[in-house]
């Protein structure tokens, strides 16, 4: 970027192939970075899923890819760990955010890109490293940590003698994870810089889409959490690697020796810093699929916002929320009752706020002139998995209910529900409504229908029995749980859970090809608003040019969702359109 | 947005409409597409703010942990403080004293005296790190090492935590003395303001860290 003297946000296209794909500073191509660093993470979190699902479905089977023949448990908890790491961090955290979030943020408040390039290609090429760095533990001494994704210790903090992927694999895992907090602290930086201060014209906050508002709060969430983990990981590390022992009590036995270089330290202290992190994480996830679902809602139904103001303060709300509950992942820790209620009724309170967007993406669809392609679609299933992974929620933010479910299945279903699959839900939507404005084609919407539709069954299929294996007591993170009677008989239900979830992956190829066949062959886009949508992108050429608007600064005029307004000619106003320039219905201009 | 549809409709049937400014939005100034208006300046300031904030949030796990970990266990045994670290601290204080009066000499257009005092400024920096590894040397001269108990423990890793920053903000200063203003979204004042932001605020974070390490022990 060339910059001078108090001067203008020039930009100049760069014409070198290492500058324009690899080390760009255009927020456009970062965010498209972003989303292909997600969905190599998400291919490679399924893969490792598909391995678990097949061992769990038939524990006795063996297959020729497991060293012996068999999966041992240490090995599908090495699986289970990299897949919950990868997918919570490398896919959810990195896609709706860093992935759209930079691809369209700027443009959707009117500026020219990020208000710190620089520091933009850092934080990707920073997450891409860690990413590195996690993937590396696969193939260190010992292999990949088994600690799960929560990592906790003292298990995690006492290196080998734990077991097989405690030794290097673990050590990489927390150096990988403290790089990831300094990438996503840039980007957070940077979202709520841009956000603030380089608006265009007239877009006040009222008018801002409820996108950017989501990744707003969700830059807040990741500026005042990732600092927590990155303070955890590394007194984390010090236990392992200097001999400290934040974490680590007096007295442990394990694998028949006796710990005698630590003592007195408090693994529930990293609960408290994890949780603290942990919470506002699950948020980070999902807020930005709610703008996105919100934004389809509204430009399908061809209808404003229902409440958009209510929308807003949700918003807030969850995000504030979002950092009094932590505790509720700890109420089997033998914390005090009192606490545990505190927790329990402010958890149950985050239902008000998430009420009010359910009731009011419900309100925005009634009456509405609904089309159902693709990416409603994908929205719809959105709130719908919202709904019920949230339901589930309530039973689990109750300890007394809590304490008999929370290390079972019944746990797996509502997490995969609300954070994983309505995260996903929310990616795809913005996939397939985005896709046009990225590059200059539509998603095939015959192939995106079978796709949607199955994935759909698929992911409910999957999770939903998980409720009732949760419910008959079958406990989570044990690679097999065949020996004991009553839950040889869950063993068909772990078997159709599997089969689902192997048909589900399989449907995953079906976007993939839709997504590659789309970008070489797909049906051309032949205006710059195909959906005759209102926000700033759509007014814009198609792909957008290196500096979004031609160097030109737009102008807003109106709020982010109005459709059908009463007196207008078309069913929708952009945001840009000059009051003056807005067609009457009986044809003429005011 | 319901109101908003309104308010448009309004516009489009009356007079309203005509040469109506738009509302408050960025600056304002202005209802027609034009060319972009400079970078704002407030960017910067928002950003290091964002970016202290962040800082706040690690000390804060930090230093939350260091009570916590003092109230469990029976282990915690109290690390003396060496007196060099009251050194260090007027060092710091004195550096802080020396940033401001740098500023206002480049304001003021004293170029030569500025450059002096941003000087003095980074090496009372670099002498306070020093001073903290000394302090170190100290403390594992009297047997209080990394791993000894957790007192120490916190000792060395809030001291070297706030001395990784504190490096940070000495390649700030040197950044600021070096680069070519000239060719940049900002003014060498607006950058030299920013370092003394940090650089005061590096001053506070050490009082409090300092104020945890003794009275805290």
């Amino acid at each position: 970027m060339v910059t001078h003297e108090n001067g203008g946000h020039a930009h100049h296209a760069p014409t070198g192939f290492i500058q324009k794909y690899v080390f760009s500073i255009d927020h456009k191509v970062i965010g498209i970075q972003y989303l292909c660093l997600a969905l190599f993470s998400a291919f490679l979190g399924m893969g490792l899923s598909l391995l678990m699902r097949l061992h769990l479905g038939w524990p006795a089977a063996k297959f020729a890819f497991f060293k012996g023949g068999q999966m041992t448990p240490e090995q599908y908890l090495a699986l289970m760990t990299m897949h919950g790491t990868i997918m919570v961090f490398m896919v959810l955290t990195t896609a709706p955010q860093s992935g759209y979030g930079n691809y369209f943020l700027p443009i959707q408040i009117g500026a020219a890109d990020m208000a710190f390039p620089v520091l933009n290609m850092l934080s990707f090429w920073t997450t891409f490293v860690s990413l590195v760095v996690m993937v590396c533990a696969f193939f260190v001494s010992g292999g990949a940590p088994i600690g799960g994704w929560t990592s906790y210790p003292p298990l995690s903090a006492l290196g080998e003698i734990v077991g097989p992927g405690q030794g290097a694999g673990e050590t990489l895992w927390i150096v990988g994870l403290a790089i990831f907090c300094g990438a996503s602290l840039m980007g957070a930086l940077n979202f709520i810089t841009t956000l603030i201060d380089l608006r265009a014209k007239g877009m006040t906050l009222g008018r801002m889409p409820l996108t950017c508002w989501t990744w707003f709060v969700t830059a807040i969430l990741g500026l005042l959490a990732f600092g927590v983990l990155l303070a955890a990981c590394i007194l984390l590390l010090l236990d392992r690697v200097a001999g400290t022992s934040f974490f680590i009590p007096g007295g442990l036995v394990v694998t028949d020796q006796v710990v005698t270089w630590h003592k007195g330290g408090s693994p529930l202290l990293w609960q408290h810093l994890f949780w603290f992190f942990g919470h506002p994480e699950v948020y980070i996830a999902i807020l930005p699929g709610m703008g996105v679902a919100s934004h389809l809602l509204s430009t399908f139904s061809r209808k404003p916002v229902f409440g958009y103001r209510a929308m807003v303060g949700a918003i807030c709300g969850i995000g504030f929320l979002g950092f009094c509950v932590w505790g509720h992942h700890m109420f089997i820790s033998g914390m005090s009752p009192y606490s545990a209620f505190a927790f329990s009724i402010l958890t149950m309170t985050i239902g008000v706020p998430s009420a009010i967007k359910t009731f009011n993406w419900l309100g925005t669809l009634w009456g509405g002139k609904i089309t159902f392609n693709c990416a409603m679609l994908f929205a719809l299933g959105f709130v719908s998995l919202f709904v019920t992974g949230g339901l589930s929620g309530l039973f689990l933010a109750q300890p007394a209910l809590d304490l008999y479910l929370h290390d079972g299945y019944f746990v797996v279903a509502h997490f995969h529900l609300i954070m994983g699959v309505a995260a996903i839900f929310g990616m795809f939507a913005g996939l397939y409504f985005w896709f046009p404005k990225m590059f200059g084609r539509f998603m095939n919407e015959g192939i995106g229908k079978v796709h949607f539709w199955l994935t759909f069954i698929g992911v409910y299929a999957v999770f939903m029995p998980m409720h009732f294996l949760g419910l008959a007591g079958n406990p989570r993170r044990y690679s097999e749980m065949t020996a004991g009677p009553f839950l040889q008989a869950l063993q068909p239900l772990h078997q159709f859970i599997s089969v689902a979830a192997f048909i589900t992956i399989g449907v995953q190829l079906i976007f993939l090809f839709n997504f590659f066949w789309s970008l070489l062959a797909g049906e051309k886009t032949t205006e710059e608003n195909p959906w005759h949508a209102t926000t700033l992108e759509w007014s814009i050429p198609t792909p957008p040019p290196f500096d979004n608007f031609g160097g030109v600064e737009p102008v807003v005029y109106h709020g982010a969702y109005e459709f059908s307004v009463p007196g207008a000619a078309d069913d929708y106003i952009p945001q840009h359109l000059a009051p003056e320039l807005v067609r009457k219905s009986d044809g003429s201009t005011s | 947005m319901p109101g908003t549809v309104v308010d448009d409709v309004e516009i489009i049937d009356g007079d309203r409409g005509r040469g109506t400014p738009p509302p408050d939005g960025g600056d304002g100034d202005g209802d027609s597409p034009g060319s972009r208006r400079p970078f704002p300046k407030r960017a910067y300031f928002t950003a290091l703010q964002l970016g202290l904030a962040a800082i706040v949030m690690f000390f804060m796990a930090m230093a939350s942990s260091y009570i916590v970990r003092r109230g469990l266990g029976t282990d915690w045994q109290r690390t003396p403080i060496p007196p060099v670290l009251w050194f260090n601290t007027a060092v710091l204080l004195i550096s802080s004293v020396t940033i401001t009066v740098a500023r206002k000499k480049l304001a003021s257009g004293e170029r030569e005296a500025f450059q002096s005092l941003w000087w003095v400024t980074t090496g009372l920096g670099m002498l306070f790190l020093a001073g903290q590894i000394i302090a170190w040397r100290q403390l594992a001269a009297a047997g209080m090492l990394l791993a000894t108990n957790p007192s120490s423990s916190f000792f060395y890793v809030l001291t070297a935590a706030h001395g990784a920053h504190l490096a940070g903000g000495i390649l700030f200063l040197f950044y600021v003395a070096f680069r070519p203003w000239r060719k940049s979204r900002i003014s060498q004042e607006t950058a030299a303001e920013l370092a003394s932001i940090y650089w005061h605020f590096m001053d506070g974070l050490w009082i409090f860290l300092l104020a945890l390490l003794t009275l805290g022990r």
